[in-house]
This record gives C-alpha cells, sequence and structure tokens, in this order.
C-alpha cells in the first residue's frame, strides 16, 4: 500500500481568520476517506487547499502528496501529478466545448508529465468508451463546459473528467449536494467504476446517504477546524442518528 | 468620380515642370519627410501613373488640406497630436544591402513570438524582412513553385482578375476608374482624404460573373507584393452572380518602422454576388509604456449595389497600439445581406475604437453584428456601431450582439451603439453583456492541469467562438493561438 497523502497539523488562515486549525490525515493508496462535518467546520478550505486554490494562508503544518511537498507545486502540477478536485459549484466556461476542454486539460497534463499527446482521434476513442462506462449521452461532448447544465449533469460531467485524467488523488467535494437521489446514485456508480488500488479518495459530505454507495474505507469527523474522530463506515451511521452535537460531545 | 478640367489643366502645368522641380531627385528612391503636391507627385510618377489617377490624387491631396483642423475627434483614443509634415509618404522597398542579414538581427521578443505561432524559419525570414528571402518566399510556403503558378493559371482561366492596384491601373483602367472612391469618397474622412491623395498600392480583385472562386484570394498569395504599405487601397468589385473570399494581413507580427497607417478598403458587389472580407491584424502593439506601436487609421466600406447581394466582414484585432476602424455596409440592394464579426484584443496600453456601420436603404435588407470586445492590462477598448434604417428600408431587420471581456482590474470596455430608425417596419435589436474572467473560472481550469497563460487563452477563445467560427479553417486556428499570444502577461 503506501501513503498517499500526509497532512500534520495544518492551520489555515482566510483573511486573517483561522479555518483549519490543526488538522491532521494520513490517506493510504487506494483507500477511500470521508470527511464529514457540520456547515462552517472547514471541509471546502481542506478541498481548496489540497487543489492549490489561491487566498488561503498556510500558517503551520504541511502537506505531503507522494512523497513531494504539495504546498510548495502550482496548482496545475498538482493536477498534473494527479490530483483532480470535483467541484461543489462546477464553473461554466461559455463556448468551450466540454470535449475540447478535456482534451486540452490532458494533452497539458500530458505535457507537463513528458508523455506523448493524445491527437484528435485518440482522444475521441477514449472519450467515447469513458462516456460509455458512465452510461452517458455522447451529446454533452460538443456542449459548453456546464453551460446550460442541469445540477446532476453538472456532476456528471465532474466524473466524466475525472475519468478522462485518471487522477491518483480524487477530491469530491459535496458532490451529492443539489442531486436527487437516481442521480446520486448514478454519480456514485461511476465513482466506483474508477475504484482501483492507484486511486485515493477524499469524499467531503453533509450526508451518510452517499456513503451508502461509495462504500469509504475510514470516515472522519471535521469540526471546528479538525479532524475529532476517526472511525470506520459505522461512525457515519452513528453521526446520522445522533447529530453531530452528539459525536461532538461524546469526545 | 469627378475630375474637372481644371484640376488635370493644373497636372499637365506641373508635369510639365518635373525637371525643375525637386522630382528630378527621383533616383533617390525616396521621398523628403511631409507632404506636398510635389510629394504626390512623385508617388504617383514612381507608379507611373495615367494623367487622371495623378489628378484624382491631386483633388484628394487639396480636399485633404481644407480638413486639415478637422481629425475625427470623437474616437475614444488618446495620442499626440500626429505631425504630417514630420512623416515619410514614400520610401521604396529596402534594398538587401539595408536588410537584416539574418535572424540573428531581429529583436528576440519577435522571433519568440514567431516560434509561439509555429511560424517555418523560411516564413520567418521572409516576415522579418531578411536579405534575399522576399524572392523564395512563396515556394518557402509551399515547397514549391508550382503552386503559386497553377494558382495563378487557374484564376485567369475564369476571368478572374487578382493584381496590385497600380498594374490594374495601367491593365484595367475602366474597371478602377469606375470603381476607385465610389464607396469611399476621398472626403469621406480626414484620413480616406489622406489616403486617396499619397496611398502606394495594395490589391485588386475583379471576379466576373457567376463566377465562384474557388480559392481564398489572400494578400499572402500575392507574387509582387510581399511588403504591406503604409497606405494600402484595395478594391475588389463582385460582378453579378459572383462570389470571393478575401484574407487579409497574417498572424504574424509583421516589422514596420512607419508608426502611422491609413488604409482604405472599398467592395463592391452586384446583383446576387456575395463577398466575404477576412482580416486578421497584428501590427506591433508598442511597448508595456505605450511607447511606438503602429497607429492604424482604417476606412473599410462595402456596398450591396445590387439585388441579393450579401457583405461580410470579419476581423481579429490583436495589434497596434491605435485601432480606429468601422467596416462598414451600405445596403442598397433589395434583400441585401451585411455581416460584421468581430474580436478585437486591447492589452498593455492599447486603444481601440471600432465597430460597424450598417446602413440599410433598399427592401428587406438584413444585417447582422457580433463584437467581442477583450480588453487586459492597461487596454481601452470601445465598440462603436452605427445602424441605420432609412426611409425606404421596408422590413429591414438588424441584430447587434457587443460583449466585452474584461481581464484585470486597470482596462475598460465601453459600448456605443447608435440606432436611427426612419422606417416604422423596420426592426433592430441590440443585446450588450460585460463579463470578467473571474478567479473561479481561472482556479477551475488550472485546477484541471493548464498554466495561468493556456488557462486565459482557452477562456477568450470560448468567448470569441462565434467570430473564429466565420474564419477560414487555417485562418481560424492561427487566429486561436494568436488570441492566446496576445494577452500573454495579462494575468498573474
Amino acid at each position: 500500500m503506501g501513503t498517499a497523502l500526509e497532512i500534520k497539523d495544518l492551520h489555515v488562515e482566510v483573511d486573517k481568520k483561522e479555518i483549519l486549525k490543526g488538522l491532521s490525515l494520513k490517506i493510504e493508496h487506494g483507500e477511500m476517506a470521508a470527511i464529514m462535518g457540520p456547515n462552517g467546520a472547514g471541509k471546502s478550505t481542506l478541498a481548496s487547499i489540497l487543489a492549490g486554490k489561491e487566498g488561503y494562508d498556510v500558517t503551520r503544518g504541511s502537506i505531503e502528496y507522494l512523497g513531494k511537498n504539495l504546498l510548495e507545486m502550482s496548482t496545475e502540477d498538482r493536477a498534473s501529478a494527479g490530483v483532480f478536485l470535483a467541484f461543489q459549484y462546477p464553473v461554466e466556461i461559455p463556448g468551450v466545448a466540454t470535449s475540447t476542454f478535456v482534451r486540452t486539460a490532458l494533452n497539458a497534463q500530458r505535457r507537463s508529465r513528458g508523455e506523448e499527446e493524445l491527437d484528435a482521434m485518440e482522444f475521441l476513442k477514449l472519450a467515447r468508451q469513458r462516456a460509455k462506462e458512465l452510461e452517458m449521452s455522447e451529446d454533452f461532448f460538443q456542449r459548453a463546459v456546464n453551460v446550460g447544465f442541469s445540477g446532476g449533469e453538472k456532476k456528471r460531467a465532474e466524473v466524466f473528467q475525472m475519468s478522462m485524467l485518471s487522477p491518483n488523488l480524487a477530491i469530491l467535494d459535496e458532490t451529492d449536494s443539489g442531486l436527487d437521489i437516481d442521480a446520486l446514485k448514478i454519480v456514485a456508480e461511476g465513482v466506483n467504476k474508477l475504484r482501483d488500488n492507484k486511486l485515493s479518495g477524499i469524499v467531503i459530505t453533509h450526508y451518510q446517504r452517499l456513503l451508502d454507495y461509495l462504500q469509504p474505507d475510514t470516515v472522519h469527523i471535521l469540526a471546528e477546524g479538525k479532524i475529532i474522530k476517526t472511525g470506520d463506515k459505522s461512525l457515519a451511521l452513528k453521526l446520522e442518528e445522533k447529530g453531530y452535537q452528539g459525536i461532538t460531545e461524546a469526545n | 468620380m469627378a475630375v474637372n478640367t481644371e484640376t488635370i489643366d493644373a497636372v499637365e502645368k506641373a508635369t510639365k515642370d518635373y525637371k525643375y522641380g525637386f522630382i528630378t531627385d527621383i533616383e533617390t528612391e525616396f521621398a523628403p519627410k511631409g507632404l506636398s503636391e510635389d510629394i504626390v507627385k512623385f508617388i504617383s510618377k514612381k507608379n507611373d501613373e495615367p494623367t487622371w489617377l495623378l489628378a484624382w490624387r491631386l483633388e484628394a491631396y487639396r480636399k485633404w488640406l481644407k480638413m486639415n483642423n478637422e481629425e475625427p475627434k470623437w474616437a475614444n483614443i488618446h495620442f499626440p497630436e500626429i505631425d504630417f509634415q514630420d512623416a515619410y509618404y514614400y520610401a521604396a522597398p529596402k534594398t538587401d544591402a539595408e536588410k537584416p542579414k539574418s535572424l540573428d538581427e531581429i529583436d528576440p521578443e519577435i522571433l519568440s513570438t514567431y516560434n509561439k505561432l509555429g511560424i517555418p524559419i523560411k516564413e520567418q525570414e521572409m516576415l522579418a524582412g531578411i536579405a534575399g528571402s522576399g524572392n523564395v518566399a512563396v515556394d518557402a510556403v509551399f515547397d514549391s513553385v508550382s503552386v503559386a503558378t497553377t494558382f495563378k493559371s487557374k484564376l485567369s482561366e475564369l476571368g478572374i482578375i487578382f493584381c496590385p492596384i497600380s498594374e490594374a491601373v495601367k491593365e484595367h483602367p475602366d474597371l478602377v476608374k469606375k470603381y476607385l472612391g465610389s464607396v469611399v469618397p476621398q472626403t469621406d474622412n480626414f484620413y480616406a482624404a489622406l489616403n486617396s491623395a499619397v496611398y502606394s498600392d495594395g490589391s485588386f480583385v475583379y471576379i466576373p460573373e457567376g463566377v465562384r472562386c474557388p480559392m481564398d484570394l489572400s494578400t499572402y498569395f500575392r507574387i509582387n507584393a510581399a511588403e504591406t504599405g503604409q497606405f494600402e487601397r484595395t478594391l475588389i468589385i463582385a460582378d453579378k452572380g459572383s462570389y470571393v473570399s478575401y484574407l487579409e494581413g497574417c498572424t504574424a507580427p509583421m516589422r514596420d518602422e512607419n508608426q502611422l497607417h491609413a488604409a482604405v478598403v472599398e467592395l463592391v458587389a452586384l446583383d446576387d454576388a456575395e463577398i466575404k472580407y477576412s482580416t486578421v491584424q497584428n501590427w506591433y502593439p508598442g511597448d508595456e509604456n505605450g511607447k511606438g506601436g503602429i497607429y492604424n487609421f482604417v476606412t473599410k466600406r462595402g456596398a450591396c449595389r445590387g439585388v441579393n447581394s450579401k457583405i461580410s466582414w470579419t476581423q481579429v484585432e490583436t495589434g497596434s497600439a491605435i485601432t480606429w476602424k468601422y467596416p462598414s455596409v451600405l445596403l442598397q440592394g433589395d434583400n441585401s445581406v451585411g455581416e460584421f464579426y468581430s474580436v478585437a484584443i486591447s492589452n498593455k496600453k492599447q486603444q481601440a475604437d471600432t465597430g460597424t456601420k450598417m446602413i440599410h436603404i433598399g427592401k428587406n435588407t438584413k444585417s447582422t453584428i457580433i463584437s467581442k470586445g477583450i480588453s487586459a492590462g492597461y487596454g481601452q477598448q470601445t465598440y462603436r456601431g452605427l445602424v441605420r434604417m432609412q426611409a425606404g428600408a421596408d422590413n429591414a431587420t438588424n441584430f447587434s450582439q457587443c460583449d466585452s471581456l474584461l481581464i484585470g482590474k486597470n482596462c475598460g470596455g465601453h459600448t456605443v451603439p447608435y440606432i436611427d430608425s426612419r422606417n416604422p417596419t423596420s426592426q433592430v435589436a441590440h443585446e450588450a453583456t460585460t463579463s470578467k474572467i473571474s478567479d473561479e473560472q481561472l482556479f477551475y481550469v488550472q485546477q484541471r492541469g493548464l498554466n495561468p497563460e493556456e488557462a486565459v487563452a482557452l477562456i477568450v477563445n470560448g468567448f470569441a467562438k462565434e467570430v473564429l467560427k466565420k474564419l477560414p479553417m487555417e485562418f481560424a486556428v492561427e487566429a486561436q493561438k494568436l488570441l492566446g499570444v496576445s494577452l500573454e502577461g495579462s494575468v498573474g
């Protein structure tokens, strides 16, 4: 196995306000870790800091990803090294076809890893195969990235991008938000198809129901800027039953 | 075109005096600084022009003199006053001795742009004006001289005339006489008057009745005219039922030491004819502080004279320190169609005031305007457009869409649409948006593996897509790269 990601005593500020207050987390290769927690606990901050978004000050602590100091890498270098963030609110890019976007991204990553770029035909073949696996229609290849997509379509498109870019570390930031139960199932099945012993995942969610489909290996409760409890899937069930209050107090 | 006897007399008198005037210096291959009747005569003589054309130039010059304090001041552009007596109006093409010997002598910044655009070495030499490169340009680009020869003979088989306008004046004087200045009159504006007086050369195209020109015509292909002039004059006539697509310019930045450019382009489409005119303009934009850079004052206008005729302008404007340009269409024939598709970038300290005029005169005429303005750095960009429905333009329709995209905090985008409707059955629709490239968009794209510059290029190309797809295929691919290169350094 081996460690994919190790976060040690991470302190992060936004506009001088401390959001993460000594967060530590370790994820093995192939491990699917769920992070649950109340609003304002710092879940999305964690996702953003891992992906390299600007505007966050790390005041203390470290993040090691595949043996490298993640905090020293640019956003795009992290992406090329296999960090993928499925956005809570996927962003619209008018005029750019989804297939053009994904091909540009995939080839930028391949270039940066010193791999050969895919030509249009090779890319299309791969994209068709992935869309088929995810039971998605190819219509969206030509639609502009996320423009006019329904909530469910946006999340499925994120999973499609993820499957095309085949990351080592996938961070799903509230991928279940705004999805009805059918859409949720489809998205979760999509992610499950991508799971193998190489892909590590961080699933950020409010609710237990996504975890019914995703079956995480570990569950971590994030509250007040740090992981306050770690357990297996039963912890999520307990949380559902007792609420955050109950868990926090029991702690 | 009115050439009165008085003018002709004046010309003849002046012509007689040549040997006493400064014209005796004709062997020196350049005219001294400044503008005078002598300079106009010098240019005309250099082109070996007939008397009527010299008379026409002189007439324009005199009209220009009267307009001398009438430089258009309404555009949203700011620059030091131009001293028109402090400029050169004629210089013979440089001899090989004066040209750079190799690419080693060229500004590394220009070379790096060539490389980013993927321009082959041979072509780079031609663009940079390397000694001896001009003659091999055509075979360097196409690997074989025969391509150009085949091209020429194919066109002449169809009766298509495509040559420098200086040549057309001699070989097809009736056509030139009939149409020159018929769309853009000498006194149309200050810069058009100046161009009429001192234009150096340009392109002439005539497509005969019923002929569909089988290839895109490009200045790039035109032999004997590798150098784009400071005062270009282009005249394109599409006779009844004909079609032509014309490409102007080049994505590669061109070397030019003349700061002032004032071109005139006239298009005439007769019954059922169609002209598609595409431009990529990438003149030197000046440096970060706004030093140097071309001042580009262009008058482009097409007349849809015939019924069911169509004129379509597509432009990608990324260069020049100042762009003042409004490609327009006069919709005279019933059912005629005018289109304007534009992408313009103002980065660094560039200023662009550009747009179009659609003048609906005939019945059931239709126009479409799609303008995409991109401002970055300290760039300022204004869309200025006029849609006029004349009293006789029954059931005429216009649709305009003007979108501005801002990158960064220090740039500006402005939209100034004028609408003038004098016919109650006509319809005018105008939509406008202004947006910014958001940090969210940049982060999203970078998270997928693109660096900040690639991310901006991708977003901008998406923004401009509606216009880019109107360009001929190979031009569109180059233009896409160019948008990215032009915006380098605009984020970060």
